[in-house]
């Protein structure tokens, strides 16, 4: 059975129309004018036990909307989850005692007292044995090296500790699922690949199920085989890393290192010149056409070197944002209507 | 509540809220540096007002003896002496260092507006409880040390209280207005922070409050000194018993016979505001988490 089923999710909320100038401004004190948002639209997905799912998706896309349903800070407009066999924003303190979410900079310690105490509360309001919790702490903390760290005040840590120590919190009463909104944001790379390193071992180790959203193309790629995208509200695709630039990317690139002294003025023959560091080019090539197109350059030109490559997958997910983007702003009558009706 | 009725669940209740009470502590441990001198200062005020009120008593006295009225006879301004004013002003000082919440109301306002409330829908812990024994900690970490200038003031006072100490059921009675005070003043300030679950801003509104709280619960003059109309309205709201009632069963204003209902009253109003703010707190979440968190 799933452990994570969502069918038909949808959230929209309701925006407060803020006027331009004085006077419109004084007007909404008496007349508000809001708008409806769809900020997650009819979202389907099953996860299983021991999954390690990213969420892609340019800002606002809905994926920490999704989170916080999945987490149950937020009551959706419409549709159904369950974790675990939960409802989530019912709330159930069962429920509650075997998930955690760490959301990017939210601190969940005390600021001014040592990250220790803060476990000890935690120990506490999770019910965990003592001796469980010790040997877990002591275990995280070697880990993440920070053992030395505990007994520091956390307004004195850098982002980087400071976001281990909400990994720590999290983790502490073992969940059994973990869903995280942008771990490495603002983190130095080194901090980042830490991080990760941690987050792949203590998945492989434990198999929990994690959710993670980020924009950290490398987050992904270390971590996880399953990528869904969310853009605009909804689930464009949902598969492995590989699968998207089979799926969404219609070209290779070609990179040809030639013989010849001078550059020939007909590269744009075999396909689209991206760029030339002569006596190398790269070219676009769609990519059912790549056995034909290299076939008749090797023969045209002299040829020392030949590397066929995807295009990279950072350039393949902008472009499907930005037609995602662009096709629901031209195809959507009722994006149109609203806008139509702001103005 | 609902998971309260094993014992075992009680024990894990009450131990929990001695984890929070000790690292509630252990943090305002860390500020105890500005504590005793800050204390001190809240005691300036209390200089003015002897100086105000021994004008006042002179000059009412004055008129009186030229009116040719006996002497020997004490004047009272609203039942008081000149020494119990001052009395007063001293019992209020430490009415309102049980009833005062500063931070409180616009910090749970704080919370809600930079999703920090978000921790208490995700953790299997109440807000509501958690504040409550955060401010119970702070308090008993600032008065442990403050009990210093407290007793050097009430020492230096101590002329003021002619009639000695009181009875020990009114002691008792005492004792016990200012707990009722305290939950009074904690559950009703945190029904106002509350509020930051409709209007994100309750700064202004909090000023309103503590302008009327300032009147309307006897921390400026003790309440006996307005028309009897208006005392009588204000007799009946809660506010005096963040201050006047405390120190006005201290000092023997309250009649013996009345204690016990006044008492109740108190109680009263305290079960009145718990379930406000719970009602509010859980109108709120409901409006949060529908709004979007």
């Amino acid at each position: 059975m799933p452990i994570i089923e969502v069918s038909q999710l949808t959230k929209s909320y309701r925006v407060y129309q803020k006027r331009e100038g004085l006077m419109d401004s004084v007007r909404g004190l008496f007349h508000r004018e809001y708008r409806e948002v769809e900020a997650v639209r009819g979202i389907d997905l099953t996860v299983q036990q021991g999954e390690f799912v990213a969420f892609l998706g340019p800002n606002g896309a809905g994926k920490t909307t999704t989170l916080k349903l999945l987490s149950g800070v937020i009551n959706p407009t419409s549709g159904s989850a369950s974790v675990m066999g939960f409802v989530p924003w019912e709330r159930k303190n069962e429920y509650r005692r075997r998930f955690a979410l760490v959301m990017g900079q939210k601190n969940q310690l005390w600021w001014d007292l040592p990250a220790q105490e803060s476990y000890r509360l935690h120990q506490q309001i999770y019910g965990i044995d003592p001796a469980e919790f010790t040997r877990r702490l002591s275990e995280l903390a070697d880990l993440l090296d920070v053992q030395r760290l505990l007994g520091q005040p956390v307004r004195e840590l850098s982002l980087g500790e400071r976001m281990k120590m909400e990994l720590m919190a999290a983790l502490l009463h073992s969940p059994d699922v973990l869903f995280l909104d942008e771990p490495t944001i603002g983190l130095d790379v080194i901090a980042q690949h830490n991080i990760q390193q941690f987050l792949k071992y203590y998945q492989e180790k434990r198999k929990i199920t994690i959710l993670l959203t980020s924009h950290y193309m490398k987050d992904v790629a270390a971590l996880c085989k399953r990528v869904v995208i969310i853009a605009d509200g909804s689930i464009q695709y949902d598969g492995s890393l590989s699968g998207i630039v089979d799926k969404f990317s219609g070209s290779k690139v070609v990179t040809l290192q030639f013989a010849e002294d001078v550059q020939p003025d007909n590269l744009g023959l075999i396909g689209e010149v991206l760029d030339t560091n002569w006596p190398k080019a790269r070219i676009r090539i769609p990519r059912a056409e790549v056995p034909a197109r290299l076939t008749q350059a090797l023969r045209d030109h002299a040829v020392v070197d030949v590397s066929v490559e995807d295009p990279p997958l950072e350039d393949v997910i902008a472009d499907l944002f930005h037609s995602v983007g662009r096709g629901s702003r031209d195809a959507d009558p009722e994006a149109t209507a609203s806008q139509a009706a702001e103005t | 509540m609902s998971d309260a009725v094993a014992p075992a669940g009680w024990r894990h209740r009450v131990q929990t809220w001695w984890v929070i009470l000790r690292i509630a502590l252990e943090e305002r441990l860390v500020y105890r540096g500005d504590f005793a001198l800050g204390t001190l200062m809240r005691f300036l005020p209390i200089v003015t007002q002897i100086f105000l009120w021994s004008a006042i008593f002179a000059s009412i006295s004055g008129s009186q003896s030229s009116g040719a009225q006996g002497e020997g006879e004490p004047t009272t301004v609203g039942g008081f002496r000149f020494a119990d004013m001052v009395a007063y002003y001293l019992m209020t000082m430490i009415a309102r260092a049980f009833s005062s919440m500063p931070g409180l109301a616009s910090g749970i306002a704080l919370q809600i507006r930079e999703g920090e409330i978000k921790r208490y829908l995700v953790q299997p812990v109440d807000l509501v409880g958690f504040l409550l024994l955060q401010r119970i900690a702070h308090k008993t970490a600032y008065y442990t040390v403050a009990i210093l200038p407290f007793a050097l003031v009430f020492f230096l006072c101590r002329g003021y209280f002619v009639d000695g100490w009181p009875e020990p059921t009114v002691l008792l009675a005492f004792v016990a207005s200012l707990v009722m005070g305290f939950l009074i003043g904690f559950f009703l300030e945190a029904s106002i922070g509350m509020i930051g679950f409709w209007f994100l801003e309750v700064t202004s509104l909090l000023f309103i409050y503590m302008l009327f709280s300032f009147f309307l619960s006897g921390h400026m003059f003790p309440l006996t000194l307005l028309p009897d109309q208006i005392e009588w309205v204000v007799q009946r709201l809660p506010f005096k018993y963040l201050a006047y009632f405390p120190a006005a069963v201290f000092l023997g204003k309250v009649p013996e016979d009345e204690l016990a209902t006044e008492m109740l009253w108190q109680a009263g109003w305290l079960v009145f505001f718990i379930l406000l703010c719970r009602w509010m707190y859980a109108r709120g979440i409901r409006r949060y988490s529908g709004f979007g968190g």
